[in-house]
């Protein structure tokens, strides 16, 4: 509730709580609201202007390009939270270990770490898809390998900020087993800014999974991911507008949005990490 | 002794990313022994020969085991191979250098369009926090910053170039023509530069007022000194360094945020040349051109740290009195 009252009083902040909100209302009931099948193609409709049978107009196949977005805020936003959740798990459970661990471990971990995060996070999702190959569940896969490093880092550092607290103490002189004091005392006490971090990085996957996406090298078609969408509108832009447009408002409003909620749950949870991230 | 410390520490940044380098190098390789299936057939097709395969894989060095692989990569590289096109036989090296100009003029021109803005949009902020200015600017700062470069890539090219004909479509300009390769790299810096205009107006923003509060600028305006003085003078100094330092790392940034505005104005450059590797399965061309931007990304982060250390005097005395690392 606090986190509420203050993003309505940051700039920009009750615009950032409505576009969440509404984005997460559309993906949740997409099969609801859309107007039309998000792959029901019409080629005798193709490239058609905003209409009143089609709001936002029609691709090159004729396929209705509101429908295709609000089924896009269900590509993106699962792939973004889906990516956030395997990373979160994976890069918290690494540096906590790290953290705990003899120092060899802990200087492989980053050692790792650092070798990852030497690649411009970009270049380091086309080299694994270049392997891989594209498709949904392999860049959800890949991409999350991109951000272990991210909350492997800061749960690393929290760890062993608290590492040797008198409460950890005494729950190791108690006899508390190692599991017991990392699920029950280390873990609740490092998650605070690690879920600020993570606010803070889903408008970043949301970036990455349509670059990808919009390379041919993401998501694939027909699936309707807002990166296809936006290619498929850059491919026809001599002959129409309106994909490009509307695909591209629908990226710069989801980020804005998620963006924007970020900063205010850091500023409202944690104002330490405003320096820090 | 203290220069002992100095050097310790660029000893120690040295060694780090020298590591990191090396590692990317090991990544790399294991990469592509990773690829489902074998990454020679993948190339040459289902219905290559086992000799063609055999020859290929000895190509590209994927009969020898990895760690011989990343040390005769290292050997190569010493006497300036970086492998072989696998469809041409043309030396990766040739076609990184070949681009390189392209995307480094790209970044460069993105970096000081972004420097040449975003200074005196902060400097505008800090004199008058709080303002409408202030306000306008820190809500289009995290508009900058989030929007991905691909849209702002394509809403220029839709609205600067297919409706307003005001720019080049596509290309980087006729070789030899100085105004006409500019010309052609107006869009493409503008798209790359938005967010790090941003970016840099609210960091330094944040820098300045955190001068701005300190006690010594109390006294110089207790001795009547300007707002705008202590501000040009006195805070945009001491203020412009995490700027510097992260315009560092942004430089690295830039080359791989580079692959999305060249493939979406079709501009030969580095970014393009290992998109285009991927798509046609050209691994050597992959890992070379991915090696040299992870080279250039550890060496700009290394000049923007290093330079931290030598230009800031407060990290130069920490260092000198033996209190690095």
């Amino acid at each position: 509730m606090q986190a509420f009252f203050a993003l309505s009083r940051r700039p920009g902040g009750t615009f950032a709580a409505l576009t969440v909100t509404l984005l997460c209302l559309v993906a949740i009931a997409a099969p609801l609201i859309a107007p039309y099948g998000p792959n029901a193609i019409a080629p005798a409709n193709r490239l058609m202007d905003p209409s009143l049978q089609h709001v936002l107009g029609t691709d090159h196949l004729g396929r209705d390009i509101l429908s295709r977005l609000i089924y896009g805020a269900r590509v993106a936003l699962g792939i973004s939270l889906s990516v956030i959740a395997i990373s979160l798990s994976a890069g918290v459970a690494l540096g906590i270990a790290a953290a705990l661990s003899p120092r060899a471990v802990d200087l492989a971990v980053v050692g790792v770490f650092d070798i990852v995060t030497s690649f411009p996070s970009v270049i380091l999702a086309l080299a694994l898809v270049a392997v891989f190959g594209p498709g949904l569940g392999n860049v959800v896969l890949l991409v999350s390998i991109v951000f272990i490093p991210h909350f492997g880092r800061v749960a690393r550092a929290q760890t062993i900020a608290i590492r040797n607290s008198p409460f950890i103490e005494a729950e190791k002189v108690l006899g508390a087993e190692t599991w017991r004091v990392v699920l029950h005392h280390v873990t609740p006490n490092i998650i605070g800014p690690i879920f600020v971090l993570a606010c803070m990085d889903i408008p970043v996957v949301i970036t990455i999974e349509a670059g990808l996406s919009f390379l041919g090298l993401g998501v694939r078609p027909p699936l309707a991911s807002w990166g296809n969408l936006l290619n498929d509108g850059y491919t026809y832009l001599d002959q129409s507008v309106w994909l490009a447009t509307f695909s591209g408002l629908a990226l710069v409003l989801a980020t804005l949005g998620f963006a924007l909620l970020g900063e205010a749950l850091r500023d409202t949870l944690d104002p330490k990490l405003r320096k820090a991230l | 002794m203290r220069s002992a410390s100095l050097q310790m520490h660029l000893a120690f940044k040295l060694a780090t990313a020298a590591l990191a380098v090396a590692g990317s190098v090991v990544l790399l390789m294991a990469l592509t022994r990773l690829i489902p299936g074998d990454p020679a057939t993948v190339i040459l097709g289902s219905r290559a020969t086992p000799e063609a395969v055999a020859a290929l894989n000895a190509r590209i060095g994927l009969d020898k085991p990895l760690i011989e692989q990343v040390f005769a990569f290292f050997g190569r590289l010493v006497s300036g191979d970086l492998g072989e096109d696998v469809f041409n036989g043309r030396p990766v090296l040739g076609l990184v250098l070949n681009a390189l100009p392209n995307t480094a003029a790209l970044a460069i021109a993105a970096m000081l369009c972004a420097v040449a803005i975003g200074i005196p949009l902060a400097l505008l902020c800090a004199r008058w926090p709080g303002g409408k200015a202030d306000r306008l600017v820190a809500f289009l700062s995290v508009g900058f910053i989030s929007t991905p470069s691909f849209v702002v890539s394509v809403f220029l090219l839709m609205v600067f170039s297919v409706h307003l004909r005001w720019f080049p479509v596509l290309g980087a300009g006729e070789s030899g023509d100085l105004g006409d390769q500019l010309w052609h790299l107006v869009l493409p810096t503008a798209a790359l530069a938005a967010g790090w205009v941003g970016y840099i107006a609210r960091l330094l923003r944040s820098s300045l007022l955190e001068i701005l509060g300190e006690s010594h600028v109390r006294t110089l305006r207790a001795y009547g000194v300007s707002e705008t003085k202590i501000l040009m003078k006195y805070a945009l100094k001491p203020a412009i360094l995490p700027t510097l330092a992260v315009l560092g790392m942004g430089f690295g940034e830039l080359l791989g945020g580079a692959v999305f505005a060249e493939v979406i104005f079709n501009r030969p450059g580095l970014g393009s040349l290992i998109y285009d590797a991927i798509r046609t399965r050209n691994y050597p061309v992959v890992q070379g051109g991915v090696f040299v931007i992870v080279m250039l990304y550890v060496l700009t982060n290394l000049i923007a740290d290093l330079s931290q250390s030598l230009i800031d005097p407060r990290e130069r005395a920490r260092l000198t009195s033996g209190r690095g690392h």
